[in-house]
């Protein structure tokens, strides 16, 4: 009987977090950012009916990069974890924050015990009162839990991407339909491949409603 | 986290999944009856575009009024309604996880139940409570909605089994139901407009509020009138206090 090869455990992360690398780099990049009306989340997608961006709670939405059925396993249980809490204490006491460390924590052990990493990365986004109150937070496949300051780039050549939106949509969070056609242009979609949705700042006087996500018509804008 | 155990084709039921992974949060039944509030009259009806559902504001328990704020008509989401009458916390409950399982089903499936679908998933909610329901701890709501962007209005009453029932134009639950139903039978009409339908539900629940000493009239003194909400295809709205005060006064001068 031959004996199992020996792989230290320093090899063995590498090569888990290399093969979950591999996966995220192909997926098209999705980018969430602070405006003046609220937080716009925006990604390449031909398809119609499979999302890549989705409501989770009233002021929180979702976004992710990589395989779809692992990305949507993760979603629905961020729907779920959400409408369990908020109906166990109340709608206020939900937060993205709360949910990005529950993604964290799944995706920690995912990668460590899993038959195999998720090879996914999810950005959750809350959307406040002001700019300065609104929250991003990207969640890596390996449980790395990362806050942004009004700007989130997933997936593709993210570090490239992000140097390049943060030149060209300034400091200060710009107004709704400018900063969708600098991220536009600079992502390259055109107007049929794009899914883009927004959490609108103040959704109960607007529209009377306490659900903040919608999504938007591109060819409208 | 990610949890294997809800039902096959159940995975967008929120019941379903606090039933398997948190049973503790789904209402519960106590061993006897304790001194409970009990809330009443709510009336829906239905006009050219739409549904008006309306529900006083008073909540007893015995012969003591408990509550005189007491809301009873919720949005259940954008294009339906719930009411409830009965013992009042569980009706309360009821209408909030029901309102969970529609927006839960919504987020999931990335679209909404089809207004039937609403009513029986309210009918599996309620024989859930049978239980309580045989020990007198029963809570019964009547829904109404509109197929979105369409006039297709429905209105569906229940039984304390889940038994659901489709009505034609107008129905109504609680103890002055018997009152409030003549009056809606007497006023509805199939051309009614939004207002005329309004003022139907106001005066049903005036004239049970009249025979039934668990039903709150409108309460000018105290700034307190029924809740009124509307729903159309473009969705539900909640009519405002001040209009009701307004529409109130305009039909108590006319009696």
């Amino acid at each position: 009987m031959q004996p199992p090869i020996y792989v230290s455990p320093q090899q063995h992360m590498e090569d888990r977090a290399d093969f979950a690398r591999a996966g995220i780099r192909r997926g098209q990049p999705v980018v969430f950012a602070s405006t003046v009306e609220g937080i716009v989340s925006l990604t390449h997608n031909a398809s119609k009916s499979l999302f890549k961006l989705s409501e989770i709670y009233d002021r929180i939405s979702w976004g992710a990069v990589g395989r779809y059925n692992e990305f949507e396993a993760l979603r629905q249980a961020g729907i779920r974890y959400t409408d369990t809490r908020g109906y166990a204490y109340e709608r206020i006491d939900v937060t993205a924050r709360g949910l990005a460390n529950m993604y964290a924590q799944t995706l920690g052990e995912l990668f460590l015990s899993g038959a195999k990493p998720f090879e996914v990365e999810i950005g959750v986004a809350e959307v406040g009162q002001t700019p300065a109150a609104d929250r991003l937070y990207q969640i890596g496949f390996d449980g790395t839990l990362l806050e942004h300051d009004g700007l989130l780039v997933l997936g593709g050549n993210e570090q490239e991407l992000r140097q390049q939106l943060e030149a060209e949509l300034g400091d200060e969070p710009g107004e709704l339909t400018d900063t969708i056609a600098t991220i536009r242009r600079v992502l390259g979609t055109t107007d049929t491949h794009v899914e883009l949705a927004l959490l609108d700042r103040d959704p109960q006087t607007i529209r009377g409603t306490h659900r903040a996500f919608r999504r938007l018509d591109p060819q409208a804008l | 986290m990610i949890s294997p155990n809800t039902p096959l084709g159940m995975d967008a039921s929120f019941v379903a999944h606090l039933q398997h992974q948190h049973p503790d949060l789904m209402p519960q039944a106590t061993g006897e009856r304790p001194d409970i509030a009990e809330a009443t009259t709510i009336t829906a009806l239905s006009f050219a575009t739409g549904v008006v559902m309306a529900g006083d504001r008073r909540a007893t328990v015995g012969n003591r009024i408990a509550s005189s704020t007491m809301e009873k008509v919720f949005a259940a989401d954008s294009h339906s309604l719930i009411g409830v009458a009965g013992v009042a916390g569980f009706a309360v409950d009821l209408a909030r996880l029901f309102a969970v399982e529609l927006e839960h089903y919504e987020k999931l499936e990335g679209t909404q139940l089809s207004l039937t679908g609403k009513a029986n998933r309210l009918s599996t909610l309620i024989r859930n409570q049978l239980p309580h329901a045989l020990q007198g701890l029963s809570a019964v709501p009547v829904f109404a909605g509109v197929t979105p962007g369409t006039d297709d209005a429905k209105i569906f009453s229940y039984d304390a089994l889940g038994g659901r029932f489709e009505e034609r134009h107008w129905s109504s639950i609680g103890s002055g139901s018997p009152y409030a139903a003549t009056t809606l039978k007497r006023l509805w009409s199939a051309e009614a407009s939004q207002e005329q339908a309004i003022d139907a539900s106001l005066q049903a629940l005036i004239d049970a509020a009249e025979a039934d000493a668990g039903t709150a009239g409108p309460d000018p003194r105290r700034d307190l009138y029924p809740l009124v909400y509307v729903v159309t295809g473009a969705g539900v709205t909640q009519v405002e206090q001040a209009v009701i005060a307004e529409r109130v006064a305009g039909l108590e001068g006319h009696n």
